[in-house]
C-alpha cells in the first residue's frame, strides 16, 4: 500500500487517488475511497458509474476514447466475418464466393477433425468412448463423489473405453490403435500422463529432497536433463531412436511411447513444482511431525504432502494445461491427434483456402478444455483453502 | 539362498536374448510379413493426392496405392495394410528400425540414401521437379521464354537455388520476388505481383486447384528444372522383398501398357496376347519366381487398378488436384513410365 500513503502529483490530486484505488478493489483493508459510494456496485447510474471509473482523469478520457475506437474498428468485421456473411452448409464453390468465414468446411470434415482414421462406419464407438471419459472426469471432480465407488467406477469405465476403441469383443469389430485418432488421442495421452506424471512428480519431488545422496543424485539428474531438452526432442527420442536400440522385429506401441515421453516430461516439471510446495511448509511442521513419533512416510502422507500440495494447486494446474496443450506436439511423431486431423483436413485442394477457419475451430477446442481445468482449479484452491484463508 | 525377485531377473536375463533371436531370425521382411498376415506401409500424415485419409477417414493416394498393390500381391487382399503416418524426420528411422516394411510417402530417391542409410529403391513412381506457373493470358509456352521475368520463390530453400541455375545456364535474366510464407507467396502471384511462380510441379498443381477459382486461367510449363524422383523405399537385406514390391510397381505400369484396367481385367484372362498371359498369371511362373501366388498381378490390377487408373483417381484428371501425366506418362506416350518385361 505503500504506493498510497505517498501523495498523487498535484495536478490532479484527488482523482489520483480513486484511481490507485480502483486498481485493488478487492482488499477490505483499503480505506474508502471518496468516490467510492458512487463508485461501487450499487451505483444506480450507469452513466455516474462510467464518468467515475472511465473518465475521471484526461488519461483515462484518452484511453477510454482509444480502447472504445478499436472495437469500433475491430469488432463489427469479426462479427460480421465469423457470423453475419458467414457460410454454414454451402458447398467450397458458395463459400468461395461469400465473403466471411466457411464453416462449411467444418461441418464437411468435423468427423475426420475428430475421429482421424478410425473406420467411418464404427465412429460412435470413439464418440461414447470420449463422451464416458469427459462425464467421468466430470464426475471425478465433484467432491460428493470422492468416496472408494469412484475408483471402480473410474476401472469400469476405462474398462468400456479399452473395449469400445479396440472392440475384438462383444460383436465389435477389432481396430488396432494406430487407426485411433483426433479427439480420443488428444484426450487419453493428455489425462493419462497426467494421471500418471502426477504421482511420480511427487516422489521425484521427495526424492530431491531426501538425505540418501544416491536417492537425490538421480532424481535431481532425471530432473534436469528433462527440463534441460524441449519435449519435441523427447518425444523423438522415445519415437525415433528408442526402436533403433532395440532388436530388429521387436517394436512397442507408437501412442505408447509417445505416452512415455510425454509422461516423464510432464512429471519433471510438476516436480519442481511440487518441491516448491515442499520447500514453503515451516521447518515447525517437519518438527512437530517428528515429535509425534510418526515415521517417514506417516509424516510425509499426513502432514506435510496435505498442506504443500494445497499450496501448490495454481502451478500444478498451469502444468496440467500446459501438458494438454503440448499433446499436439506428438504430430511429430506421425500420431494422429485432433490438431494434426484438423491440419490434414485442410489440405483438401477443394477446401484449403478456408484454413483459417479449421485452426479457428481447433484453437476453441482446445480453449473449452483448457478453460475448464482453470475454472476447476479456482474452485479447488478455494475450497482447499477455506479453513485457512488469510 | 535366491529370493524369488532374484530368481525372476535371473530367468529373465537368461531367456530374453533367446526371445529376441527368435524374433530376429523371422525378420526378414519377406517371411516376417506374410507370417504377420499385412504389410506395414509407413506414408504421409497428409499430403493430398500421395497419401491421406479422406472426408471418412481412409488413406487414399497415390503412395497408398503402391502399399496396397503389394498387400494386393502378397495376400490378393489389397485391404491388409496397416498405415503408419510418418514425419519428414521419422520416416527413415522408421524403415530402418523395422517400425515399418515399406516405406511409400514421396520420398525422393537419391545416391546417399541408396548407400549410407542403407535403404533399396522400388521403381520411382511418381517423377517430380520444380516447375513454373504463368498466367494463361502471357501465351507462353516454354520457361526458356521466361527472359526478364519476375519470379515468386520461397527463400532458402532449393527451390531459390534451382532458380538461378536455371536461369543462369540458360542466359536469361530474372527478378526474384522473396516471400516467407506460403499463403502470401500465392497471393502475390495471383495478385499479378509476379510473372511466374516456381515450386515443385505437383505443388504448383494443388496451388492452382485451391486458390484460383478458374485453374484453367493459369498455365504450369512444361519444363522441370529439378529432379524429384518419388520412390518407395525398403530396408537392404531382403531381396524376396525389395524384388516383390518392385515387380508390384511394374505389374501397375505393364497393365497401362497393355490397357488393362480393373475392369477389363477379367476379359482380359482370356487374351491371346503372351505378354498378357504372363502378366495375369494364365500362364505361370512368374508367381512362383516372386515367391507369391501366379494371380498376384490379376489382384493388383482388380483391386488396385494399373497405374495409370492410379494416378487419374488421385493426381490427375479425375482428382481435384488436375495434374497432367507430364513425366508420368507411358513411354510409348511421351513420359518415361517403363516397366520392364515382366517374363
Amino acid at each position: 500500500m505503500s504506493k498510497d500513503l505517498s501523495p498523487p502529483p498535484s495536478t490532479v490530486p484527488p482523482a489520483g487517488w480513486a484511481a490507485s484505488y480502483e486498481e485493488e478493489p478487492s482488499q477490505a483493508s483499503t480505506p474508502p475511497s471518496p468516490y467510492g459510494a458512487q463508485g461501487g456496485m450499487t451505483s444506480l447510474k450507469p452513466f455516474g458509474w462510467a464518468k467515475d471509473n472511465l473518465f475521471n482523469t484526461k488519461l483515462n478520457t484518452v484511453l477510454t476514447l482509444a480502447c472504445l475506437a478499436i472495437l469500433w474498428f475491430a469488432v463489427p468485421p469479426v462479427v460480421s466475418w465469423v457470423l453475419l456473411d458467414a457460410t454454414w452448409l454451402g458447398t467450397s464453390e458458395e463459400c468461395r464466393a461469400g465473403a466471411g468465414a466457411c464453416w462449411s468446411i467444418i461441418v464437411v470434415k468435423h468427423r475426420l477433425i475428430f475421429f482421424g482414421t478410425y473406420p467411418y462406419d464404427e465412429q460412435w464407438r470413439p464418440f461414447l468412448a470420449c463422451a464416458l471419459f469427459v462425464a467421468m472426469l466430470g464426475v471425478s471432480g465433484v467432491r460428493a463423489f470422492w468416496r472408494p465407488g469412484l475408483a471402480v467406477a473410474w476401472a469400469l469405465v476405462l474398462v468400456g473405453m479399452g473395449v469400445l476403441m479396440w472392440g475384438g469383443v462383444l460383436g465389435l469389430t477389432h481396430v488396432p490403435n494406430d487407426k485411433w485418432g483426433g479427439l480420443p488421442i488428444t484426450l487419453m495421452l493428455s489425462v493419462f500422463s497426467i494421471t500418471l506424471a502426477f504421482p511420480l512428480s511427487i516422489l521425484l519431488a521427495l526424492g530431491r529432497q531426501s538425505s540418501l545422496p544416491a536417492i537425490r543424485t538421480i532424481c535431481v539428474g532425471f530432473i534436469e536433463l528433462m527440463r534441460g531438452v524441449p519435449l519435441v526432442s523427447v518425444l523423438f527420442m522415445a519415437s525415433v531412436m528408442f526402436p533403433l536400440f532395440l532388436p530388429e522385429g521387436v517394436t512397442i506401441d507408437k501412442l505408447l511411447r509417445a505416452l512415455a515421453g510425454l509422461t516423464l516430461f510432464t512429471a519433471a516439471y510438476l516436480a519442481e513444482a511440487v518441491r516448491g510446495g515442499l520447500q514453503a511448509i515451516p521447518k515447525g511442521q517437519y518438527e512437530a511431525a517428528d515429535a509425534l513419533g510418526l515415521g517417514y512416510w506417516q509424516k510425509t502422507w499426513l502432514i506435510i504432502l496435505p498442506q504443500a500440495l494445497r499450496i501448490v494447486i495454481p502451478p500444478i494446474v498451469n502444468q496440467f494445461i500446459s501438458c494438454f496443450k503440448d499433446t499436439s506436439l506428438v504430430t511429430i511423431v506421425g500420431l494422429y491427434d485432433l490438431l494434426t486431423a484438423a491440419t490434414v483436413a485442410t489440405t483438401d485442394p477443394e477446401w484449403r483456402p478456408f484454413f483459417a477457419e479449421v485452426y479457428v475451430f481447433a484453437g476453441l477446442l482446445f480453449w473449452i478444455f483448457c478453460f475448464s481445468m482453470s475454472r476447476y482449479s479456482q474452485w479447488l484452491e478455494r475450497m482447499a483453502n477455506r479453513y485457512n484463508r488469510r | 539362498m535366491i529370493s524369488k525377485l532374484q530368481a525372476a531377473a535371473l530367468a529373465a536375463v537368461v531367456t530374453l536374448p533367446l526371445a529376441l533371436s527368435g524374433t530376429a531370425q523371422a525378420g526378414a521382411t519377406f517371411d516376417g510379413v506374410k507370417q504377420k498376415g499385412y504389410v506395414q506401409c509407413g506414408v504421409n500424415l497428409g499430403l493430398y493426392g500421395f497419401s491421406a485419409p479422406d472426408d471418412k477417414g481412409k488413406w487414399t493416394g497415390l503412395d497408398v496405392d503402391v502399399c496396397r498393390a503389394v498387400a494386393a500381391a502378397m495376400f490378393g487382399d489389397a485391404e491388409k495394410v496397416k498405415y503408419t503416418p510418418l514425419s519428414a524426420q521419422q520416416r527413415l528411422p522408421a524403415l530402418q528400425s523395422g517400425e515399418v516394411d515399406l516405406l511409400s510417402r514421396n520420398t525422393t530417391r537419391t545416391l546417399t540414401r541408396d548407400t549410407a542409410n542403407g535403404l533399396n529403391f522400388a521403381p520411382t513412381n511418381y517423377y517430380d521437379g520444380q516447375g513454373f506457373m504463368v498466367s494463361a493470358k502471357l501465351g507462353l509456352k516454354s520457361a526458356k521464354q521466361l527472359n526478364g521475368a519476375t519470379v515468386c520463390v520461397l527463400p532458402g530453400t532449393t527451390t531459390e537455388q534451382n532458380v538461378a541455375d536455371f536461369f543462369r545456364a540458360n542466359k536469361m535474366n530474372f527478378k526474384p520476388v522473396v516471400i516467407e510464407k506460403n499463403e502470401e507467396l500465392h497471393k502475390a502471384f495471383f495478385a499479378g505481383r509476379c510473372d511466374a511462380l516456381t515450386s515443385d510441379a505437383s505443388q504448383l498443381a494443388a496451388i492452382r486447384a485451391a486458390e484460383t477459382s478458374n485453374p484453367n486461367d493459369f498455365l504450369i510449363l512444361p519444363e522441370l528444372i529439378s529432379k524429384e524422383p518419388l520412390s518407395p523405399a525398403i530396408r537392404q537385406g531382403d531381396e524376396e522383398w525389395t524384388n516383390l514390391v518392385t515387380w508390384a510397381f511394374y505389374a501397375m505400369v505393364q497393365a497401362e501398357e497393355k490397357g488393362i484396367t480393373s475392369e477389363t481385367v477379367d476379359a482380359a484372362m482370356t487374351s491371346p496376347d503372351p505378354d498378357v498371359k504372363r502378366l495375369l498369371g494364365v500362364t505361370a511362373g512368374n508367381g512362383k519366381a516372386l515367391g507369391v501366388e501366379e494371380n498376384w498381378a490379376y489382384n493388383i490390377v482388380k483391386q488396385v487398378g494399373n497405374y495409370g487408373q492410379s494416378y487419374e483417381r488421385n493426381v490427375g484428371a479425375g482428382s481435384k488436384l488436375k495434374m497432367p501425366r507430364g513425366q508420368n506418362a507411358l513411354y510409348t506416350e511421351g513420359g518415361i513410365m517403363y516397366a520392364p518385361p515382366l517374363k
